[in-house]
């Protein structure tokens, strides 16, 4: 466990470095900057990759049965989601958003309990790890439409306003803004209903009944109708724009109270304690 | 040798000083000439452009140069020297240097950071090179200012962000739609500004522009010209949902887009957003609109804030540009300084000595056995071969003073002998290299 302590660690020093080469670049306009800031983000996520691999070998449980190690596999899924989009955007400024969101994480995870903890053996299927990654790799996804939906309220508020800061500089145009809104939600949104399915199964699998309305499960179908009617509304109705990214960003905030609030305040199957017992 | 400038700019001289004085730049060659042919000069070149007319020379006596050029403007155009004299300006050496890096890197401009300045000087070094008034020291000194000039666009954003309300909207229309490419646009009314307006934008990439005006005839004519589509003025707002720019100057009194008709649009264009710029004045586009979500309406005003602010965005990377400037200044004048004949001739009989002396401890080395007297002959032998060697070179180059090509010859023996540079401390200086990256 020292082994994976230092990884983890240094994954997180990392992160940090990407950070802040992230921000000093957004703020001094030096693309070149950035260009270091992504390879150093590169080079955390594959150090990120090692450390959950090694924490997977070693406790013989998926990683994510810990709240340490969701907030970590959290973080991973989106550092790995956001340089999928780096590879087809381009948007230096996304990294300066989503990078320090990944940070944010990581530090929570240096915070939560670390020991491993022991999961229920009726619980201990292949069904674990599908449903998890299904459904951080949503989460991930969202969580970028959220962080673009916070860009694109901004850049449109200065265009419609007429007064422009730095940001409206490096900020990218809205149609790139709104693409990228557009295209998280046709891969977060069958991920996410992926997920809960996959969840469902491994539910029924394990206790006999697939939906039990705890906090979790019932926080996750109401996220899930919001992402559902965002994207019925783009397909039909041609919502678009500033709606869009409300909804992106009401979404994202739904889906961090499913996450977190449900946790922390309610009590359910799928609070970490339970797992234990 | 001296670089020696010697002219006046939009920031010395009223217009009317400087439309007597630009050289016109079909008629270069008789004036290059004149230039060149002045007693104290060895090289010259002239930069004529609407904002600035400027002299370049190298001279060996900087100070009857500046008098030579400074007569020789007034005398060439006709113009009594005393009224031309409280606008001219010079400069020699390191001041010099400074200055044309400042100019080529479009820093002395009226809008700073435009980039024609670059071109009309690369215009100017042309003529110099046809007509042969350029040697050695301007060659060097003006492509040295157009790798500046490039150094500074690359590495500053002194010429991002427009300065012109056409290239503003163009600009802000990016912000909004990313690409122009499968763009449309529409004119509402023929009228100059709009004509302008819609070139950058066809020039940017926007694929298809329908115009409309009040007598269609006019329409007609800008559409075959902007290869787009005319149509009928009561009809244009059916058209409106097609496109995604809207370009308008009409002399109408009142608004012709009210903000229910454009509700109604972008209902119909599925919310698609819309850029709507207004240039007319009084305008013609009802300003709630701007109110509306997926639309983005600017007029005059708000176009001219944005060029305002860029503006002063631009500013402060001039002052980065200027710490560029300065850094390369000193590696041209070192070049320039090393151009003097007594430092080289030093340069060269050190260089060799050391060569002798290395050999002749070999040769020592190997002959162990030698007499002190045996040692001493061969020892001022090749004491003496080496003057036999150098005495004609240094000949040459001391007798290449007198004339032009005395520097061409330092140059040469500094390259061909590898001789290095007084200053040693600073190992990035390769006189060769530093002008060679611009054609």
């Amino acid at each position: 466990m020292i082994l994976n302590l230092l990884l983890f660690k240094a994954t997180l020093l990392v992160y940090f470095a990407s950070t802040i080469l992230y921000l000093i670049s957004v703020i001094s306009l030096k693309d070149k900057l950035a260009q270091y800031a992504k390879y150093a983000l590169v080079g955390g996520f594959l150090l990120h990759c090692l450390t959950i691999s090694n924490r997977w070998l070693a406790t013989g449980v998926t990683p994510v049965a810990s709240f340490h190690e969701s907030l970590s596999f959290f973080a991973f899924s989106l550092v790995g989601i956001f340089l999928l989009f780096e590879l087809r955007y381009r948007t230096v400024i996304l990294g300066a958003f989503v990078c320090p969101l990944a940070l944010i994480l990581m530090i929570g995870g240096t915070v939560a309990p670390r020991q491993p903890v022991a999961i229920n053996p009726v619980l201990d299927s292949w069904w674990f790890p599908i449903h998890v990654t299904l459904a951080f790799l949503g989460h991930a996804i969202f969580a970028v439409a959220g962080i673009a939906g916070i860009m694109y309220l901004l850049q449109e508020r200065m265009l419609k306003s007429k007064k422009f800061s730095a940001l409206f500089y490096r900020l990218p145009s809205l149609d790139v803004l709104d693409s990228i809104n557009y295209k998280c939600l046709t891969f977060g949104f069958p991920l996410m209903t992926m997920g809960i399915i996959s969840g469902a199964i491994w539910a029924n699998s394990a206790w006999g009944g697939y939906w039990r309305w705890d906090p979790k499960e019932t926080w996750a179908l109401i996220t899930w109708f919001l992402y559902a009617a965002l994207l019925h509304g783009r397909l039909t109705v041609g919502w678009r724009g500033r709606r869009a990214a409300i909804f992106a960003i009401i979404g994202f905030l739904s889906l961090l109270f499913t996450f977190f609030g449900v946790n922390l305040f309610l009590s359910g199957v799928h609070s970490f304690s339970d797992f234990a017992g | 040798m001296h670089i020696v400038i010697v002219g006046l700019s939009h920031k010395t001289a009223p217009v009317e000083i400087r439309e007597r004085i630009a050289f016109p730049p079909n008629a270069m060659e008789e004036p290059l000439q004149k230039l060149a042919a002045l007693p104290a000069i060895a090289e010259g070149l002239i930069v004529s452009t609407c904002n600035r007319v400027e002299l370049y020379a190298a001279s060996k006596d900087p100070e009857a140069a500046v008098i030579g050029m400074r007569r020789f403007l007034a005398e060439f155009h006709d113009l009594p020297q005393t009224e031309l004299e409280k606008h001219l300006y010079d400069y020699t050496d390191e001041a010099a240097i400074h200055h044309l890096f400042r100019v080529a890197s479009s820093l002395d401009s009226m809008v700073i950071g435009e980039p024609q300045i670059l071109g009309q000087i690369k215009t100017a070094y042309s003529y110099a090179v046809e007509f042969r008034t350029a040697g050695l020291i301007l060659n060097r000194f003006l492509h040295k200012a157009f790798s500046v000039a490039k150094r500074v666009r690359t590495e500053t954003g002194i010429a991002s962000n427009a300065v012109s309300v056409s290239f503003a909207a163009v600009e802000l229309a990016r912000k909004i739609f990313d690409r122009l490419d499968n763009k449309a646009v529409m004119i509402i009314g023929a009228g100059e500004m709009c004509e302008l307006a819609a070139r950058h934008f066809l020039n940017n990439g926007v694929s298809k522009v329908l115009v409309t005006n009040r007598t269609l005839d006019r329409a007609e004519k800008l559409a075959a010209e902007l290869q787009g589509r005319a149509i009928p003025f009561d009809r244009f707002p059916d058209h409106l949902a097609e496109v995604d720019i809207v370009l308008t100057s009409t002399g109408a009194p009142n608004f012709i887009l009210g903000s229910r008709q454009m509700e109604e649009i972008i209902r119909r264009r599925k919310q698609k957003p819309m850029f709507l710029i207004d240039i007319a004045v009084p305008r013609d586009i009802d300003p709630k609109i701007n109110g509306l979500s997926n639309v983005y309406l600017y007029d005059v005003d708000d176009l001219q804030e944005v060029v305002q602010a860029n503006l002063k965005e631009r500013q402060k990377e001039a002052r980065k540009a200027e710490g560029v400037v300065e850094q390369e200044i000193g590696q041209f004048s070192r070049w320039l300084e090393n151009l003097d004949i007594k430092p080289t001739i030093v340069a060269l009989r050190r260089k060799l000595d050391e060569l002798r002396k290395q050999e002749l401890e070999k040769t020592f080395g190997n002959l162990k056995d030698l007499t002190p007297r045996q040692r001493k002959s061969i020892e001022a032998m090749s004491n003496a071969l080496l003057n036999k060697i150098m005495h004609r070179p240094i000949e040459t180059l001391k007798n290449g003073q007198g004339d032009n090509r005395g520097e061409n010859y330092v140059d040469a023996v500094r390259v061909l002998f590898d001789l290095p540079e007084p200053d040693a401390g600073d190992s990035e200086i390769k006189p060769l290299d530093s002008a060679s990256d611009e054609p």
